[in-house]
């Protein structure tokens, strides 16, 4: 008897949780709906979080720009200690230039230049991430103006180009369409238990 | 029935034993040690040769032990001090802010890797971030972007799951020739724990999900503000915002106070230090998933989007740099895949062409790390030994041949899942066979 109005007292509870909740409708008896606890904010109250461009479309470059002339002087300010004179590889990272034709031969050099399919990504990236040790320390135009300069040191911008957010959409970049989606599973193996061909090893090749 | 025979056989021959050693010399010590030895064979059930040494009282009976720690976290011994991450001796990065460490797997008992052993990989460092001022947030293609706060996140109804965790560049030195010596420079990016946290639905529910939104942006909030863009689907299917692992809050190299967690995907896609999740109808091509995590194909092309970790084992003992006796060897390893449950695994001592099925450890449980175990007599010869794992949907772990038909293997080639060998020469010692 007490026991019955317990559980229709917690089922009123849990409808009652439902009702509140508009798009919790598929929870069980006795179980109640998850808190609402998030709390309302704007787009605009986000704009400095918002720093994702994305690409092909370019939705996300900021305005602004930046010359490639002005991207060398960025670049040997805050860059070159890591990175090297012109992108070339320094005390830290390897080359940022060359590699372009290189993916149909057996060693594939990978750089911005050679691997990134569209302009956008690499200023998403320098402005998210680079310098490593003031991150997001640049601002639009400087960013604009140093992803310039090394699409220039690529021979994939003119000495005098500028950099922003048309410029940076329309360009045709060597890997743009070097990119598959997941095909896998690619391979079929068979679960074989004797007379099977041996794995390739150190041993097999003595 | 047989023990009692041995025992007796073990008396009788300590007797005869003793009564030679008596005509030689009166030593009452020695009468003394035999018959302890006697009794601890007894005790163990299990009746040993008369070799052992007297054993003798250990000083830590003697003396007080070490204090309660008033303040502290508990601590491994300082016997186990060598149980460690460890980086990869292949190549020096010439910093350490994007780099990685790797878990120890020989050396892990169970299918839980602690948390102070979880391997890291960093795109630039550590933070340390305050939960009370960390924010979470959800907009785009929303209803009403929403902002969370630690504490209001830790209210939701929490699920807690057992997951391995594997990074896309597992092995990627160790394709074509043996380059890593151990087991945990080969496979240590790699581990599994029990993940607690609240389902990626959830919220999203909440912020009322636009039926343009196909793709999320997932950021964090370290110095690289290091994203990936995760399809929708399996933000809805299974995906995790978790906030601990192992029963304790998340260690600050794995993603502390936040991390997105998707299970049985390569593990930069569970981005750490979790700020915001980004709703839109197609996918951002970010630096992370085109420069890098992107798998090179025949002809030029680079694969992207390869989120399954595919099923693989790996024999951890005996594995390289460890030395075994011929005898009775039990041959240890790990099995998983990011498409389901382990369904067998079979070990080769003979470079593959002949297997036998090992025994599967319980708990075999989705998309977690799965134990196999086969008991072997070792006489000595050389051997090449390696383990094959086959995954609940069928799926057939690869050899690098059959990998090498379908895909380029140059530079460093993510998504290794092949057969991997292992060497015993004649004298025991155990080596990377990768060739």
């Amino acid at each position: 008897m007490r026991s019955a109005k317990v559980l229709v007292a917690t089922v009123a509870v849990a409808l009652a949780g439902c009702a509140a909740a508009p798009m919790g409708s598929s929870s069980a008896a006795g179980a109640s709906a998850p808190p609402r606890l998030g709390q309302p904010i704007s787009e605009a109250q986000l704009a400095k979080w918002n720093i994702d461009v994305r690409t092909p479309d370019g939705l996300g470059l900021p305005p602004g720009k930046g010359s490639v002339a002005d991207g060398k002087k960025v670049y040997d300010a805050k860059c070159l200690a890591c990175h090297g004179e012109a992108a070339k590889g320094g005390p830290v990272f390897g080359a940022m230039v060359g590699g372009i034709g290189s993916f149909k031969t057996n060693t594939r050099v990978l750089t911005p230049g050679s691997m990134y399919p569209y302009a956008g990504v690499l200023f998403d990236y320098v402005r998210r991430a680079m310098p490593m040790n003031a991150p997001q320390s640049l601002t639009d135009d400087e960013s604009y103006a140093v992803s310039a300069y090394i699409l220039h040191l690529n021979g994939l911008m003119p000495a005098n180009g500028v950099g922003d957010a048309k410029t940076f959409t329309a360009l045709v970049m060597p890997n743009r369409d070097g990119f598959i989606s997941d095909t896998r599973p690619d391979v079929k193996a068979e679960r074989c238990m004797s007379n099977c061909p041996p794995i390739s090893s150190t041993r097999g090749k003595k | 029935m047989k023990l009692s025979e041995k025992m007796k056989e073990l008396v009788e021959s300590s007797r005869r034993e003793l009564q030679g050693r008596e005509s030689k010399s009166h030593d009452p010590g020695r009468r003394r040690m035999l018959g302890r030895t006697l009794a601890m064979a007894g005790a163990a059930g299990v009746a040993t040769q008369a070799g052992a040494q007297a054993l003798e009282v250990p000083p830590s009976a003697k003396e007080h032990g070490r204090p309660m720690p008033a303040n502290e976290y508990g601590m491994p011994s300082k016997f186990e001090a060598h149980v460690k991450r460890r980086r990869t001796d292949v190549f020096v990065n010439r910093q350490n802010f994007s780099d990685w460490s790797m878990t120890p797997l020989h050396q892990q008992h169970g299918i839980v890797t602690p948390n102070g052993l979880i391997f890291e990989r960093h795109h630039n460092g550590v933070p340390d971030i305050d939960p009370d001022k960390h924010s979470f947030v959800i907009h785009g293609m929303v209803r009403q972007p929403l902002k969370f706060s630690m504490a209001d996140l830790m209210k939701y109804p929490s699920v807690t799951k057992f997951y391995f965790h594997e990074c896309s560049g597992n092995g990627l030195t160790d394709w074509l020739a043996p380059k890593s010596k151990t087991v945990q420079q080969t496979h240590g990016l790699l581990s599994c724990a029990q993940w607690t946290g609240v389902p990626v639905a959830t919220l999203l529910e909440e912020a009322g999900v636009l039926k343009e939104a196909q793709w999320a942006l997932a950021e964090g909030a370290d110095g690289a503000s290091h994203a990936r863009s995760i399809p929708m689907k399996k933000l809805l299917d299974d995906a995790l915002l978790v906030y601990a692992s192992n029963g304790e809050m998340l260690r600050p190299e794995n993603g502390y106070p936040l991390r997105l967690f998707t299970p049985g995907w390569e593990g930069n896609t569970s981005v750490k230090w979790l700020r915001r999740l980004k709703l839109g109808d197609k996918p951002w091509h970010l630096r992370s998933e085109t420069a890098r995590y992107t798998d090179p194909m025949p002809d030029g092309k680079w694969r992207q989007f390869s989120m399954e970790m595919e099923c693989k084992s790996v024999v951890t003992s005996p594995s390289g740099g460890m030395k075994i006796k011929p005898g009775t060897i039990e041959i240890l390893g790990f099995a998983w895949s990011g498409n389901g449950s382990i369904r067998a695994v079979d070990v080769t001592l003979d470079g593959g062409r002949t297997w036998r099925e090992a025994r599967l450890e319980e708990p075999v449980l989705d998309k977690t790390l799965t134990r196999f175990r086969l008991t072997v007599k070792w006489d000595g010869a050389p051997m090449t030994i390696a383990s094959r794992a086959m995954d609940s949907t069928g799926y057939v772990q690869p050899t690098v041949d059959d990998i090498k038909k379908v895909r380029a293997i140059v530079g460093f080639v993510q998504h290794h899942n092949a057969i991997f060998p292992w060497d015993v020469a004649a004298s025991g010692e155990v080596s990377n066979a990768i060739g």
